[in-house]
């Protein structure tokens, strides 16, 4: 018992973080109908951002009492930042391509995740890059089992932000305007809505999210490499498929589920640690073939 | 007035083919007598390899570039193809197939494998198989490793058979680490797939694919069977690439199952193919020669020239800036570059085909009615 409750956290906390990302791929694919494969390397970058600005604030060695409001400063200006670099991307990137043929903006994607992992290796090399852990080291007795304090707070801070990006996307102006674009983009011109804008405002939301799930993914593994977003933003994107791509809450669910099944197969499985990908991309093949719309898929996909 | 200008033309073009013909048989006679003049044959080594990319770009640009599918999975193929041959032709189980056999085989097994991906997964759109396509290139060389039994692990299988022939001219027939008659052979390889693919490009299922490129809807329409001819384009794409693996296995002596990741194989070809210009055979060619020029030559060599060229300089901030290590770090970003600059700039490539470029610059207007009818 206790074994599975370790094995349960350690998939949760992962699953928090692949439903970070996840969330980005499925708002960007809901609204412009893009596998923005640069997303996982946005991630990456979110990640560096958060460590930048932990440097300079000087958290790594700063009393306790300031290390609480200081993070919250690198949250918000990394979310921020990575935010921008979404929208700059998609500006400079997708905009110009958005009617062209749909191989395009694809090939473009795929470039730009690379230009992102490219810049990243030539300022930062191949090496891992070591990453302050900030969160606390206590844990949680819980008679069965004691859980990581960080554990607990990871998958906090994820629910918090999932919560109320939900609530932005359900309750605001800008949310009805991003779901009216994601369900008929010419409608929603004709209604009055700002197109240019709406899909700017998905892209720096999903990049802010991916900046979240990066610094947090730098504090739980200690460590940031420039090529991390390769592997996470794929297992995100299943994450995203799995949940029905399109649809936000299913991404989050989608996020922890893939995390607990990484997890349990890790966990439980002679040499389960190496075939742990092979089981997650399999399951991205076999949902795309069976149930494209994902567990929770509203939206069906054309053609 | 009108036939007699299209008569002109006519003749224009046929004046055009004619030289184009010296210009190939031109490049055919120096590919041909190129050993000769590598005395120590290092050269013609690194041609033999830069054939094993050409081979790769040409397979992709069947997928990518004729039929408008995106795979970005298609070093899985090439893992295929040379696991194939490494686990039929060494030590590992003490079988010793033919590479004869085996060149052509590991072609079918790998097209056996596009089939049985392509088949469930050809029917979703195109930007789905991009990401399934994706997912299977990174399973593959996975299991290759994690399956260590059949195939060594993450060393690899070493000592693979190599082809013989009959010796002739008093060269004993031993195909070896001797990179001349590698070269002729991939040299004659790519004459027969070049023959082969101008012939099937402009069959009726090349027309077929291009067809469905430019709107699946009305291919479809016109009767033609989206989902085999896309199977087909998937399979032949498969072929080449599994093909390109045996050799290659074959050539290197030993497999590894980190040399087939989708930076290391999937990209670069892609890179390859965009560079030089989708659909277009000598375009695609050109960027393969581009691209493992810049890969395997220019960013190995030019950062110790900047060393040496700073160092000579002996400007103490240059020294420092270390620019030479840089530029060696930089193969991921100039990959970045050229995909995402060529689709935004010039999405016809460096040498475009004509029919491709005024696809892509226009754009399909039909696509936007499409997807009104739809919603």
């Amino acid at each position: 018992m206790r074994y599975f409750v370790e094995q349960m956290t350690l998939g949760l906390t992962n699953g928090a973080i692949y439903a970070l990302i996840a969330l980005g791929y499925t708002m960007v694919y809901g609204i412009i109908e893009l596998i923005n494969f640069a997303h996982g390397d946005i991630f990456t970058v979110g990640g560096l951002i958060g460590l930048t600005a932990i440097g300079l604030l000087g958290l790594d060695h700063a009393s306790p009492a300031l290390v609480i409001p200081g993070v919250v400063v690198v949250f918000a200006v990394a979310m921020t930042l990575n935010g921008l670099v979404g929208v700059a991307i998609e500006r400079v990137a997708y905009r110009p391509l958005r009617n062209a043929p749909r191989l395009a903006p694809l090939i473009t994607a795929v470039g730009m995740s690379f230009v992102l992992e490219g810049i990243i290796f030539l300022l930062k090399g191949s090496n891992d890059i070591s990453y302050p852990n900030l969160l606390p080291s206590g844990s949680l007795n819980l008679g069965l089992a004691s859980i990581g304090l960080s554990n607990i707070i990871i998958v906090l801070i994820a629910v918090v932000l999932m919560v109320a990006l939900n609530q932005f996307i359900q309750r605001t102006r800008i949310g009805r305007a991003m779901r009216a674009t994601a369900q008929d983009r010419d409608a929603a011109r004709l209604m009055g809505i700002n197109i240019n804008r709406t899909i700017a405002i998905t892209f720096f939301i999903g990049s802010a999210l991916a900046a979240a799930g990066g610094i947090i993914n730098g504090f739980y593994l200690e460590t940031i490499r420039f090529d991390q977003g390769f592997r996470a933003g794929l297992i995100a994107f299943t994450a995203a498929v799995f949940g029905g791509i399109g649809n936000v809450v299913g991404a989050s669910i989608g996020g922890f589920v893939i995390g607990i099944i990484i997890a349990l197969v890790t966990g439980y499985f002679q040499g389960g640690g190496q075939w742990s990908d092979v089981v997650v991309f399999s399951i991205l093949i076999l949902t795309l073939v069976f149930r494209p719309t994902g567990l929770l898929g509203m939206r069906v996909p054309e053609k | 007035m009108k036939s007699k200008k299209r008569l002109s033309l006519g003749k224009g073009l046929a004046a055009a083919g004619r030289s184009q013909t010296f210009l190939y048989l031109g490049i055919g006679i120096i590919l041909i007598l190129f050993p000769i003049f590598d005395s120590d044959t290092s050269q013609v080594n690194v041609a033999a390899v830069a054939g094993v990319w050409i081979l790769l770009a040409l397979g992709l640009n069947i997928v990518v570039g004729y039929a408008g599918l995106l795979d970005l999975g298609y070093a899985a193929f090439f893992a295929i193809g040379s696991y194939a041959f490494a686990i039929l032709a060494s030590g590992q189980f003490n079988i010793h197939i033919s590479f004869w056999i085996l060149l052509p085989a590991s072609a079918l097994i790998a097209a056996f494998f596009g089939v049985l991906l392509g088949a469930p997964t050809l029917r979703l759109r195109g930007d789905y198989l991009a990401i399934v396509t994706l997912g299977f290139g990174e399973i593959v060389p996975r299991v290759f490793r994690n399956a260590s039994i059949f195939t060594g692990g993450v060393n690899g299988i070493v000592g693979l058979d190599q082809p013989k022939v009959p010796p002739v001219l008093g060269w004993s027939g031993n195909f070896g680490f001797n990179p001349i008659p590698w070269y002729y052979l991939i040299l004659a390889v790519i004459i027969v797939s070049l023959f082969l693919i101008n012939n099937l490009r402009n069959s009726r299922l090349g027309r077929a694919w291009m067809a469905i490129r430019e709107d699946e809807v009305a291919a479809a329409a016109t009767g033609i069977n989206t989902v085999t001819t896309k199977l087909l384009a998937f399979a032949l794409g498969a072929s080449f690439s599994g093909f390109a693996g045996t050799y290659y296995a074959s050539k290197l002596f030993l497999v590894a199952p980190e040399s087939f990741s989708f930076q290391a194989v999937s990209v670069v070809v892609l890179v390859m193919v965009v560079l030089g210009g989708m659909g277009n055979i000598r375009g695609v060619i050109v960027g393969a020669i581009l691209i493992y020029f810049i890969q395997t030559y220019l960013l190995i060599q030019l950062p110790g020239w900047i060393t040496s060229a700073t160092a000579a300089l002996n400007i103490d901030f240059l020294t420092k800036l270390d620019i030479g290590s840089y530029v060696q770090r930089s193969n991921y970003l100039i990959f970045g570059i050229i995909l995402a600059g060529i689709m935004l700039l010039r999405p016809q490539g460096l040498i475009p085909s004509a029919q491709r470029k005024v696809e892509l610059e226009l754009g399909t207007s039909d696509e936007a009615v499409a997807d009104l009818g739809s919603a």
